[in-house]
C-alpha cells in the first residue's frame, strides 16, 4: 500500500490510531499509553453502575456532553420495575448533565446499530463503551472497544482512558462469498479457525481485497464477533464503501489511517471468501462451528433474527427473501426485531414487515432483549434456539438446560420454515442477489 | 513530613503503606475450568441492579450450584484459559469479590475482566503453572505483592506474572476511580499553581507550593483510610 521507508517502526492500523489518540508519533505493543476519546457509551445495564462511581469521584460534570452516548436497550421497553429504575437513573443523568447523544425509547435502537446509523462514529475515531460489542465500530476503520462501568465513569470524567497498545493479527479475506454466505458465516468460519481466545488482547485486522467484497453491513457484522475471538478491537480499511456510508449517515470527515508496510502481525490468517460454507455454531461456544450441512436436521423451538450483530436491514431483507410465501413451521416461534427505528420504519416501507407478519413471526420493536435472555424470548428447559445473536454460552438465553446454534440470517429464516436446522436452499430456490440484499451501494 | 511526602509519592511512583497488595491472601481453592464466561459468572436475568450483595446471591450458579453454600470469606477461585469471557458486565468481578472470593488465579483472563477486576480493586493473578496444578479444595497462600503463590498442602511455590507498575498504580490507589480522584486534584493543583505563578513573585509561589505540599498530604491521607475501607 505505502512502500515509503520508515524512520519510526512500522505500526498497524490500531496502532497508528491509538498513538495519534495518545499524541504520540509511535507506539508499540505492549506500551501503556493514556488516549483521548472521541465517543464514549453506556447502556441501561452498565450506565447506571457507571454513574454511581462518577458520583463517588466528586465531579460535577461530564468532560463534553457531545462525547457521551447513552442508549437504554437491554431491557427496554422496560420489562419490570427494577429495570425501569435503573433506566430512569440513566434517563435522570442524561437530562442533568445534557448528555447529547441520549436516545429515548421510540428513537433509540440497538446500540451498535443505532450510533453508526446516526452518524455518530467515523474512521479514525477512538471509541470506548460499557458494552462489549463495542468493537463493532472497526468496521468503519476506527478502534473501538468494550470497557466497563468503571472505566465509563472515569473517561466521562476525564475524556481519556488507559489501554495497552495491542499487537494484532492480520486476516487476509480474498474471493467472493457464495450464495446465501454473508458475513456472519465468516466471522463463525474465523472464530471456529482461531477459537475464542485466538485473538485475546489483540487487534483482528481485516485486509486484502476481499474485503471489497463485503458490504458495510456485513463489515459490521464481521468487526462486532471480534470480541468472540477474545479480540480487542476488529478494524477494516476505509476504502470507497466505507467513505459513502459514511458520507450517507452524515458522518465527521473520516479520518484514515492505513496499516503501515512491513507491520509486524502475531499471526496472518488466509480466508477465501469464496470457500467459507454457511456456518453455524453448536452449543455452546461460538468457536464450536460446523458447515450446515454436516448438522442440518436439528430440532428446534424458536428462531431469533435480529441484534447488534445481525438486525441491520440487509439481515432483514435476506430473511424476507426466504420467508416470503413461506410460513413458519407449526409448534416454532420466529421473533424479529429490527435492530433501531430507522431499519425498521425501512423494513415497513419495503414490505418486510408484511412478509414476516403473513409467514406467522413475531415483530418486536428493538431491543437486546432476547440476544442475553434478558426479555422478548427466553427459552424453557431443555429447548434449542437457531439465532443470528453472537453467544451461545450456557443459559446465554433462558434455563441453563436450553441451547443456542448461531447461524447468519438466511440459515435462521430457512430453519424457522424448515422447523429444524436447514440449509437455505433446502426451502428455497430464490438465487440471492448481492448487490440488493447487502447494500453494496455503500 | 518526609514519610508523607513518600506515602503521596509523586505521581505515584512511590507504594502507599495500606495497600491491599501487602496482604498475604489465604483461602480454600474453588476451581473451574476454560473459557468460564460472564454469563455463567453472573447471568444477565439478574443484571437488573448492581448492588453487589443481590449480585452475589447468584454468583456461578449457572455453572455450579453449590458455590454459594462452599465459598468463605477469602477463599480463591482457580481456572483455566480464557476467565470472564463474554460481556464487559463490571457485574462478574462485583459479584465474585462480594460472594467473598480474595483473589482469582487463572491460566488466562480476558481482555475486559482483566479490566474491570483492576478497576474495582479485586485481586487477579495470571498463573497457567498454578491454575493447572490447584485442585479443589486445596489450601492457598498468595502474596498479591510478590505474585507467589503457595499451596499449603505440599509447598509447592508458582510465581505469578508482576503487574506493570502503571496497574499496581490503580490498585494501589484502590481502584480506577481512586487513582483517577487523585489525577483530577493533581491537575486541579498543577491549574493552580500555573495562574498561581501567573499573578504571584516567586516568594508567594513558594507559599503556594507548601500549601500545595499540605494539600497533597491530606489527600493521600484521605486515600489510605479510603483504601482501608474497600480492604
Amino acid at each position: 500500500m505505502n512502500d515509503t521507508v520508515h524512520s519510526e517502526k512500522p505500526m498497524t492500523m490500531t496502532q497508528k490510531i491509538l498513538a495519534a489518540k495518545a499524541g504520540l508519533k509511535a507506539v508499540e505493543a505492549g506500551q501503556l499509553i493514556e488516549a483521548k476519546l472521541d465517543l464514549m457509551l453506556g447502556n441501561d445495564v452498565t450506565a447506571p453502575p457507571a454513574i454511581g462511581e462518577f458520583e463517588r469521584l466528586g465531579c460535577a460534570h461530564v468532560f463534553d456532553p457531545e462525547k457521551v452516548a447513552l442508549v437504554p436497550d437491554h431491557f427496554t421497553p422496560n420489562k419490570d420495575i427494577k429495570t425501569a429504575e435503573q433506566t430512569l437513573k440513566m434517563r435522570q443523568f442524561a437530562r442533568a448533565q445534557n448528555v447529547a447523544h441520549y436516545f429515548e425509547v421510540g428513537q433509540m435502537g440497538i446500540e451498535h446499530a443505532l450510533l453508526p446509523e446516526q452518524g455518530l462514529v467515523t474512521a479514525g475515531d477512538c471509541i470506548i463503551g460499557a458494552d462489549s460489542h463495542t468493537c463493532t465500530y472497526g468496521a468503519v476503520g476506527a478502534f473501538a472497544t468494550g470497557v466497563g462501568s468503571t472505566d465509563l465513569a472515569c473517561a466521562m470524567a476525564t475524556g481519556t482512558t488507559w489501554f495497552k497498545v495491542p499487537s494484532a493479527i492480520r486476516v487476509e479475506l480474498s474471493g467472493t462469498p457464495r450464495g446465501w454466505v454473508s458475513g456472519k458465516d465468516v466471522v463463525l468460519h474465523l472464530i471456529g479457525k482461531i477459537g475464542v481466545d485466538g485473538a485475546r488482547y489483540k487487534s483482528l485486522e481485516f485486509a486484502g481485497a476481499g474485503v471489497g467484497e463485503l458490504s458495510m453491513d456485513e463489515r459490521f457484522t464481521i468487526a462486532n464477533m471480534a470480541i468472540e475471538a477474545g479480540g480487542k478491537n476488529g478494524i477494516f480499511p476505509v476504502d470507497e464503501r466505507t467513505r459513502a456510508y459514511l458520507a450517507y449517515v452524515g458522518a465527521k470527515e473520516p479520518v484514515v489511517y492505513a496499516q503501515d508496510s512491513g507491520a509486524f502481525y502475531d499471526d496472518i490468517v488466509r480466508i477465501d471468501l469464496g470457500t467459507v460454507p454457511l456456518t453455524v455454531s453448536l452449543p455452546h461456544l461460538p468457536s464450536n462451528t460446523r458447515a450446515i450441512e454436516e448438522v442440518e436436521g436439528m430440532p428446534i423451538d424458536q428462531v431469533v433474527i435480529g441484534s447488534c450483530t445481525n438486525g441491520r436491514i440487509s439481515d432483514l431483507r435476506v430473511a424476507a427473501q426466504i420467508l416470503k410465501g413461506r410460513k413458519v413451521a407449526n409448534g416454532l416461534r420466529c421473533i424479529i426485531f429490527p435492530a433501531t427505528q430507522r431499519i425498521y420504519l425501512e423494513a415497513l416501507r419495503e414490505g418486510l414487515i408484511e412478509t414476516f407478519i403473513e409467514a406467522g413471526a413475531v415483530v418486536s420493536t428493538p431491543t437486546c432483549g432476547p440476544c442475553l435472555g434478558g426479555h422478548m424470548g427466553i427459552l424453557a428447559k431443555g429447548e434449542r434456539a437457531v439465532s443470528t445473536t453472537n453467544r451461545n454460552f450456557v443459559g446465554r438465553m433462558g434455563h441453563t438446560q436450553s441451547e443456542v446454534i448461531l447461524a447468519g440470517p438466511a440459515v435462521a429464516a430457512a430453519s424457522a420454515v424448515a422447523g429444524k436446522l436447514a440449509a437455505p436452499e433446502k426451502v428455497s430456490d430464490a438465487v440471492p442477489d448481492r448487490t440488493w440484499l447487502y447494500r453494496m451501494e455503500f | 513530613m518526609h514519610e508523607n511526602e513518600n506515602q503521596q509519592g509523586k505521581s505515584g511512583q512511590r507504594s502507599v503503606s495500606a495497600k491491599p497488595g501487602t496482604q498475604i491472601l489465604r483461602g480454600t481453592v474453588h476451581k473451574y475450568g476454560d473459557n468460564v464466561d460472564t454469563d455463567v459468572i453472573i447471568p444477565a436475568r439478574y443484571l437488573t441492579t448492581s448492588d453487589p450483595a443481590e449480585l452475589a446471591a447468584h454468583c456461578m450458579e449457572d455453572i455450579d450450584r453449590e458455590f454459594l453454600k462452599k465459598v468463605k470469606s477469602g477463599d480463591i477461585m482457580v481456572a483455566g484459559e480464557n476467565f470472564g469471557c463474554g460481556s464487559s458486565r463490571e457485574h462478574a468481578p462485583l459479584a465474585i469479590k462480594a460472594a467473598g472470593i480474595s483473589c482469582v488465579i487463572a491460566a488466562s483472563f480476558a481482555r475486559i475482566f482483566y479490566r474491570n477486576a483492576i478497576n474495582i480493586g479485586l485481586a487477579i493473578l495470571e498463573s497457567p503453572e498454578a491454575a493447572r496444578a490447584l485442585s479443589d479444595g486445596d489450601e492457598v497462600a498468595v502474596d498479591f505483592e510478590s505474585g507467589e503463590i503457595q499451596s499449603i498442602k505440599d509447598g509447592s511455590i508458582w510465581k505469578a506474572q508482576p503487574f506493570p507498575p502503571f496497574i499496581r498504580e490503580i490498585i494501589e490507589a484502590g481502584g480506577l476511580v481512586e487513582a483517577t480522584k487523585r489525577r483530577l486534584a493533581a491537575r486541579q493543583r498543577d491549574d493552580r499553581a500555573e495562574a498561581g505563578q501567573a499573578e504571584e513573585s516567586q516568594g508567594e509561589a513558594h507559599q503556594a507550593d507548601a500549601y500545595h505540599a499540605k494539600a497533597n498530604q491530606a489527600e493521600a491521607l484521605r486515600s489510605a483510610a479510603q483504601t482501608k475501607d474497600a480492604v
